[in-house]
């Protein structure tokens, strides 16, 4: 399967990562490529094979739902590009 | 004397407890190595006055008498741990100015074991490359050359820097880590030994994600000894990992005997590819007769889905990548791009993004998205994970006929020019993990050891890969391998 720009545009805009519109080909031509060598994978007999979900043969642990550390909002806070009054500042998100 | 950093970790360990240096004098000695050595890139921050603080402690533990093998002892750390206080920026622009308010709990038990961090070193961007050429650092260099050509060389990747600092005597040793090769390539170009252990054996809490299911971290060292001993002071179970696992650390560096004997060495017909250099091939073909000169029994075994490793990992590992990679979104913490009048809250995200990641980065994270996405999950993902239970089955069935690991080229190649594979396309980077992907996606432990120089001089390496959990084992296999093939070649010093 070929991907078109419009196709790497999408992708991009999913990806929440600004492609300008020059740069839309190469990128489809990239993707090409990488899908291209991943269709090998279609050549493998894959009926009844169940897929991995965990590489070592084990339950993930779980603990009691409980809370186990807080207080520590000047800790959260202090690598964000803007904090103010105790939170995250964004670009207004509702009209 | 020899100079205090060319040292090995054990041997600078015994001169410690016998009191014929000190931490202090070993730190010193790396720091000028490092401050020397500007021209290989492999320090991208500096943290004099913590070692300097450290070491001084160290001191006082070794005095005491109660110093772990680690205590005294002068690493780097890979930028992709996250160390408190010390910028951890997993050599992207995404993460510049991050100060972690916590410590990874890998470097916190190297801390907790006295060692003595010099900086962190340069590395692939968020560990997805294989040259070292997508740090947001510029590239590290090789410490080795091609004869007199002085041409640079990539180090490898992605823990390009670990490998250039340790093959060039800046540390002792260093941290790496591993999701397709990104320890064992690095070591195997520059001449040093790597090992990624079992997934689950090293806590990934506090390592900057890259693909969950794949990664794990390992030391990075001038002998099997010293991994031996640096694997044991970072592995063990942390509640805070999910997927760590819950087993008692054996002692490594007592399993290192020398003995062989009986072990059957499995040889995969499929990793004899076609075109593979000469040199490789002997290289490997030598590895063999010295194991089975150990007394080992040499048998050919046939891993039938390998070639396949690669492109289901082009899958998986890009999948996982666009999902962790999602956090850095310019809100919580690193790069926020400067938006115009207008702009809301997508755009902060799209502009974020597009500054911050580099170019690898941002083909992963949306080759990720693409085979992730709606009618394409199944056709893409679920099929390369049903790839990967078959790959894994591969090693099962050789393990099960009583093979007790299994011998391969680190590599397809030594290391190459900077810049040579600029134009190339990206599938031809890929390559590079070939021999290495495999473990990664089975989730097996395995140690690239140098056994010989190529032509031009410069190292190559093989692999050994182990079964689950039996590092111990491993190691003791690549203390054979090594100690036959007696590499002892530096790089000569020209920076």
């Amino acid at each position: 399967m070929s991907i078109d720009t419009s196709t790497a545009a999408r992708v991009a805009k999913l990806a929440r990562i600004k492609v300008e519109e020059d740069a839309l080909p190469a990128l489809a031509a990239e993707f090409n490529t990488i899908l291209g060598f991943i269709e090998q994978l279609n050549e493998v007999d894959v009926d009844g094979v169940e897929p991995m979900t965990s590489v070592t043969p084990q339950r993930l642990t779980r603990r009691a739902d409980v809370v186990t550390d807080g207080d520590v909002q000047g800790k959260v806070l202090a690598n964000a590009p803007d904090a103010r009054e105790g939170f995250f500042a964004v670009p207004k998100v509702v009209e | 004397m020899t100079d205090l950093n060319t040292l090995t970790l054990a041997d600078a360990r015994d001169a410690l407890r016998r009191g014929d240096t000190t931490s202090k004098e070993l730190t010193e000695a790396c720091l000028k190595a490092i401050d020397g050595a500007g021209a290989l890139n492999a320090f991208v921050h500096h943290t004099p006055e913590i070692a300097l603080e450290r070491a001084a402690e160290a001191d006082k533990r070794i005095a005491a008498g109660d110093a772990p093998d680690m205590c005294g002892l002068p690493i780097g750390i890979k930028d992709l741990f996250c160390t408190e206080g010390v910028p951890s920026q997993a050599a992207s622009r995404i993460l510049e100015g991050f100060l972690p308010q916590y410590e990874s709990t890998i470097t916190a038990q190297l801390k907790s074991a006295g060692a003595v961090m010099l900086g962190k070193l340069n590395m692939d961007e968020f560990a997805m490359g294989s040259s070292n050429e997508t740090s947001a650092y510029g590239n590290a260099v090789n410490p080795w050359r091609r004869g007199n050509d002085d041409a640079q060389l990539t180090p490898g990747g992605s823990s390009g820097g670990s490998a250039a600092a340790v093959a060039a005597d800046l540390c002792l040793a260093a941290t790496g880590t591993d999701t397709g090769g990104s320890i064992r390539q690095p070591a195997a170009f520059t001449g040093i030994v790597g090992i990624k252990p079992t997934y689950g054996r090293c806590s990934r809490w506090g390592v900057v994600a890259f693909a969950s299911s794949l990664d794990q971290a390992g030391p990075m060292t001038k002998t099997v000894r010293d991994s031996a001993i640096m694997l044991g002071a970072m592995c063990g179970h942390d509640p805070k990992d999910s997927t760590s696992a819950n087993l008692p650390v054996p002692d490594f560096e007592a399993a290192l005997t020398g003995d062989i004997r009986g072990k059957k060495i499995g040889i995969p017909r499929e990793y004899r590819m076609d075109g593979m250099p000469e040199d490789i091939e002997k290289l490997w073909d030598d590895g063999a007769a010295m194991l089975r000169d150990a007394g080992a029994e040499i048998v050919e075994i046939s891993l039938p889905h390998t070639k396949y490793a690669l492109p289901a990992y082009y899958v998986i590992a890009p999948a996982e990548a666009s999902s962790n990679l999602a956090r850095y979104d310019g809100v919580r913490f690193g790069h926020r791009a400067k938006l115009e009048q207008g702009d809301g809250i997508t755009e902060l995200y799209e502009k974020t993004r597009a500054e911050g990641f580099g170019a690898e980065v941002q083909r992963r994270v949306m080759v990720g998205t693409y085979v992730l996405s709606a009618g394409f999950y199944d056709a893409y993902y679920n099929r390369a994970r049903r790839v990967r239970t078959l790959i894994k089955k591969d090693f099962e069935d050789v393990f099960a006929q009583g093979v007790d690991a299994i011998l391969t080229p680190a590599t397809p190649s030594a290391a190459f020019g900077l810049g040579e594979m600029t134009d190339a396309d990206p599938v031809k980077m890929y390559l590079n993990d070939v021999f290495t992907v495999t473990v990664n996606m089975a989730g097996l432990p395995g140690i690239a050891v140098p056994t010989g120089l190529d032509k031009q001089g410069l190292p190559l390496g093989l692999q050994l890969i182990g079964r689950p959990w039996e590092e111990a084992d491993l190691l003791s296999s690549a203390y054979v391998l090594e100690q036959a093939a007696g590499f002892v070649a530096k790089p000569g010093k020209w920076w």
